[in-house]
């Protein structure tokens, strides 16, 4: 019980070394670096919904950016970032900004006010048009990390870059958990997707093998804070 | 409306031959319509009537439409219709959003739609009672005839056929005044008797016309067939004692071979999948004469069914082994023994099955009924109580789904497009829409063209547009066959095959896909919570699940004497009904009743009394007690396993409050087991209005709704009620997983509505669906209004004979309050132990 008490206390918001950088993973799916006071967040395929209707005729509640906006704006009231990157993949696709609501643009001017915004470019919005703010970038260099859209396999110690949507599954007593997570191995880290319409890939699938061939462990968002789950506790699909 | 056998079927389409006899409407369209739930209903009714046909002479062209009809004749269909046309709703729903719909159905004389009472109690009726205000207004002088077996309120059914608001002034049925307010038909017995002409009747004019007073609602003609032959009915006794709990039956399985020895061919109807298979194996297991006994449920495949339902007919079979598949009215063979295993949960749904002996009026049906545990025998007697005095249980009428409506308003649209105030009184005159405010339905055609969002950010990508004429159209071909694509409000659940594996010998753990032979299907949700090493309960074996590969599921044989640790879909599927929970309830009340229930039931209340009390036939049992360092507290509300586990939870949540700390709970249909760490008797005899209070009414306010939200049964409905209306895409069975950027989990989309904008159409839709669907809302209110200031509480120092009924549910089932958390955190924690060991 005393173990528990204290790993509830610790575990909250986990920290990791990476490159001799430390990143405190946060329950909403943020990656904290206070040395460098920057907040990482990965895929938040704004528009998804907006996205769906123009190319399907499916209608889904276009409350997506709203919600994930939401989300990012509590993240940076609390941290009070000096610098927000958003890992690529921040739109669902290129069109997505013209389609956005005006007070879902303003909320990103007002989160960009007083702060470096960095837009990395993703495979869904590599060619992200204008009038969002914040700058653009391949790739971003911080201290020791390296961050990118899609991890590459192989490279240097540091990387921390998003594109997968990891997700973990915890299946016990005929339950089975779901959730988005943090995926590390102490040499690089896969962000979860922050977006409120991303879905996720388990981490069991092959795509992680080439990532992490000597294992990882997933940090997956519970309702109340962040556990670390070893590769033999996730179930595959 | 007809008991089965009294041939209420040919009955139903002598009018329509009477009138094509003579020849002179040939070539002149279609004439009659039939619709049946089943498409093999549709096929054999086809077939029964062209044989009649083909003997008379007649000149009428008798064809059906399925989901199997080759498109070359569908196409044809249209173009020169038959005379007689038999289908199901959802092909109905086809036509008549079909472009040529108004030409083909102008000509129209008769709708018959058969097994009436099996439609109207699901989301088909409400979709099927759109098409036929559809069919009464394309034609003006149509005659709608609905068969039914005896239910509850025949008036509900007398509704559903005919328009209910001045929408459509037929001329010819101006004519008939309100002729049955009395509730009464012509009573017709036997053969010869004279054929009342069902016409299409109208109540007197409603307010909208300016009539003043509320006008009874118009209803069509009844016509009720008395008598047949009463049931040969028996509940089966055997030299054994029965538990308390399960449904198996196990015991009986050598006496219900002795009864399939003793008669030509047996339906053994029992109510799950599981159970069905379960039975199967039992009796083969026995089948030292190798008799032809077969199997029939869902979960096997059509070609499967086909056969099993050809030997049927050809009389080669014994015995089959079926779930409610076969509850309605095909005459495969003849049948002269039913026997129904485990409860009856329902009289109406008990009657229908023994009709399926012996389809003869005169003759009677023979069934045996046989309880799996001593409960099911209390049951039973309540069910043999009420055939013998012919009560009906039958469910109240629907009130139409919301999101059946959104698919039928793409359909019209379709179908060459809707002028709203005309459309909205076709769809009002509909019985289970009839009370349909303007706003809901534009709200409605709101969320068919954009979605119906506050926030208007779809205009440009609408669906359906309206025209400067003020019509309603489908935007482009794409929607449109969107729509047919979706149509229907059957949502199958996704289900993968269980097939057994082999294991590798040299590598243990290492299965080889696609080995061994293929035992079933379970459904996705249930596959999805399995992890390697499980063992579950499938097809009356303890298998070991190992993986799943290329979408199937691997399992292996456990050894023998191996547990099942995953509890599996075993209950009931139905849920016991309000009118027989409340004759247990007055049996155990009585004890002057106990001399006709078998013995052990009656020794077994006799011992409950001694050890606490029996409570009175309104009353509401709690009781409390100690065992194995927790604290218990049982109830006893018969109120069924649904409205239970809704009880379960909102009770736990109080007892949380009320700093109990419940740790878990369990129900069966009959009770509910809540589990603490703190004593719950101490408190109650501290604070003496503490269960009252418990089991306060309020229960059904905040705590309903905050659990309601957050609860998986609640998603599931959701998902279901965002299908059929459109909201997200059908999956088929067989079709794949798609990749993780083409669609969005529902999950997802039912959290951000939730949130955004909770009065949406289909959170509406989802919520009326968990007042009486999955949730039973309703009948756990009614319930806690009965029991106010009637809760009998027993502080007991010791188990009671009652509580171990439930009791016995424990660990069957999944334990509350083991939130996500929970089982994140012993994962964490076996990944801390192996970073220390």
């Amino acid at each position: 019980m005393a173990l528990g008490l204290r790993l509830e206390k610790t575990q909250k918001s986990p920290q990791l070394t990476l490159a001799g950088e430390i990143l405190t993973l946060d329950l909403c799916g943020g990656a904290w670096l206070e040395a460098h006071r920057t907040l990482i967040v990965s895929d938040l395929h704004l528009e998804k919904g907006s996205a769906f209707a123009a190319r399907s005729g499916q209608f889904l509640p276009p409350y997506d950016t709203a919600e994930t906006l939401a989300c990012l704006h509590e993240l940076v009231v609390r941290l009070d970032p000096a610098c927000v990157v958003a890992l690529g993949d921040s739109f669902h696709d290129a069109r997505g900004p013209e389609r956005m609501a005006p007070g879902d643009r303003a909320m990103i001017a007002a989160l960009q006010e007083g702060r470096d915004w960095v837009w990395i470019a993703g495979n869904h919005d590599a060619a992200v048009s204008e009038g969002v703010g914040g700058r653009y970038a391949e790739v971003l260099s911080l201290g020791g990390l390296t961050l990118r859209h899609e991890p590459l396999p192989g490279a240097p110690e540091g990387e921390v870059a998003g594109h997968l949507h990891p997700c973990g599954k915890v299946a016990m007593r005929g339950r089975a958990v779901r959730r988005r997570c943090f995926v590390t191995d102490g040499k690089r880290l896969v962000m979860p997707a922050f977006g409120a319409y991303t879905g996720g890939l388990n981490v069991r699938d092959t795509a992680f093998e080439a990532l992490f061939p000597a294992g990882f462990t997933a940090h997956l968002l519970g309702d109340g804070r962040i556990f670390a789950i070893g590769r033999t506790m996730l179930a595959k699909d | 409306m007809a008991p089965t056998g009294a041939g209420k079927t040919l009955a139903g389409f002598l009018p329509s031959l009477v009138s094509l006899a003579g020849g002179e409407r040939r070539g002149k369209g279609l004439h009659t319509l039939y619709v049946s739930p089943l498409k093999a209903l549709a096929v054999d009714i086809a077939r029964n009537l062209e044989m009649p046909v083909a003997e008379m002479g007649l000149p009428v062209r008798i064809e059906t439409r399925t989901g199997d009809t080759p498109s070359h004749k569908r196409t044809r269909q249209v173009s020169r219709p038959p005379d007689i046309l038999l289908t199901t709703p959802e092909q109905l729903a086809l036509l008549i959003a079909h472009r040529e719909a108004e030409a083909l159905f102008a000509g129209l004389r008769c709708l018959i739609l058969d097994e009436l009472h099996a439609l109207v109690t699901s989301k088909r009726g409400d979709l099927l009672s759109l098409a036929v205000a559809r069919l009464h207004r394309l034609s003006p002088g149509l005659t709608a005839i609905g068969l039914s077996a005896t239910v509850r309120e025949p008036d509900e059914l007398r509704k559903y056929l005919v328009p209910q608001t001045p929408a459509l002034p037929p001329p010819s049925a101006r004519e008939g005044g309100p002729r049955s307010e009395s509730g009464e038909g012509s009573d017709v017995s036997g053969e010869g008797a004279p054929f009342s002409r069902p016409s299409l009747t109208r109540g007197p004019p409603s307010p909208a016309e300016g009539g003043g007073i509320p006008p009874s609602p118009p209803m069509a003609d009844l016509v009720v067939v008395q008598g047949g032959a009463r049931p040969d009915l028996a509940m089966l006794e055997i030299d054994a004692t029965l538990p308390l709990s399960g449904h198996t039956a196990w015991q009986s399985m050598p006496a219900i071979y002795d009864l399939i020895l003793a008669h030509r061919m047996v339906l053994v109807f029992v109510n799950t999948r599981l159970q069905a298979e379960y039975t199967f194996q039992e009796l083969w297991r026995i089948n030292e004469a190798s008799l032809p006994i077969a199997l029939h449920h869902g979960s096997l495949d059509a070609t499967q069914r086909r056969r099993v339902e050809a030997a049927m007919a050809a009389g080669q079979l014994r015995a089959i082994v079926c779930t409610a598949t076969l509850d309605l009215g095909i005459d495969w063979g003849d049948v002269d023994l039913v026997v129904n295993i485990g409860a009856p949960k329902g009289a109406s749904r008990i009657m229908q099955r023994i009709g399926r002996a012996n389809h003869r009026m005169d003759e009677p049906s023979k069934a045996v009924l046989v309880p799996g545990n001593r409960f099911e025998m209390l049951e039973c007697r309540a069910a043999l109580d009420a055939v013998e005095e012919a009560a009906q249980d039958t469910p109240d009428a629907r009130i139409g789904a919301p999101d059946v409506l959104a698919q039928h308003v793409l359909g019209m649209a379709c179908a060459g497009g809707f002028e709203p105030v005309a459309f909205y009184e076709e769809i009002v005159s509909a019985a289970p829409y009839a009370g349909l405010s303007w706003e809901e339905f534009e709200q409605v055609v709101d969320y068919v063209a954009t979605g119906g969002y506050a926030l208007r950010a779809y205009e440009r990508f609408a669906k359906i547009l309206r025209g400067a004429d003020g019509v309603w159209r489908v935007r482009d071909a794409r929607v449109a066959q969107q729509y047919r694509m979706n149509v229907g409000t059957i949502i199958e659940a996704p289900r993968v095959k269980v097939r057994l594996a082999r294991t590798l010998r040299g590598r243990p753990g290492t299965v080889v896909p696609r080995t061994g032979r293929v035992l079933g299907e379970v459904e996705e949700d249930f596959a999805e919570t399995l992890t390697p090493g499980d063992t579950f309960l499938f097809a009356g074996e303890v298998l070991r699940f190992e993986g799943l590969a290329e979408d199937e599921l691997m399992a292996t044989r456990a050894g023998p004497g191996t547990d099942p640790a995953i509890p599996s879909y075993a209950g009931s599927k139905f849920p016991l009904s309000t009118f027989l929970a409340a004759r247990v309830r007055a049996l155990i009340a009585d004890p002057f009743e106990w001399d006709r229930l078998p013995e052990q039931v009656s020794r077994y209340l006799l011992q409950q009394r001694r050890r606490s009390v029996l409570p009175g036939e309104r009353d509401l049992l709690v009781e409390t007690f100690p065992r194995a360092n927790r604290h218990y507290l049982t109830a006893f509300p018969f109120e069924g396993r649904l409205a239970h586990q809704t009880l379960g939870m909102l009770l736990t949540r109080r007892l949380e409050r009320a700093g109990l700390r419940p740790l878990g709970f369990a129900a069966n249909d009959y009770g509910i087991a809540v589990w603490t760490t703190r004593d719950v008797s101490e408190r109650a005899a501290l604070d003496p209005g503490f269960l009252d209070a418990l089991f306060a009414q309020d229960m059904l306010g905040d705590d309903l709704e905050a659990w309601l939200d957050e609860s998986a049964m609640m998603k599931r409905t959701f998902r279901q009620c965002a299908v059929i209306a459109g909201l997200i895409e059908r999956r088929y069975p067989g079709q794949k997983k798609t990749g993780r950027q083409v669609t969005v989990s529902t999950d997802l989309i039912y959290d951000v509505l939730r949130k955004h904008q909770p009065d949406h159409l289909l959170l509406r839709a989802a919520r009326q669906d968990a007042a009486t669907g999955l949730l039973d809302v309703r009948r756990l209110g009614v319930m806690l209004e009965r029991i106010q200031g009637r809760i009998i509480h027993r502080a007991l120092d010791r188990v009671s004979p009652l509580s171990v009924s439930v009791m016995l549910e424990i660990g069957r089932e999944r334990v509350y309050g083991e939130g996500a958390d929970e089982i994140l955190a012993e994962a964490e924690a076996q990944l801390l132990e192996e970073a220390l060991g």
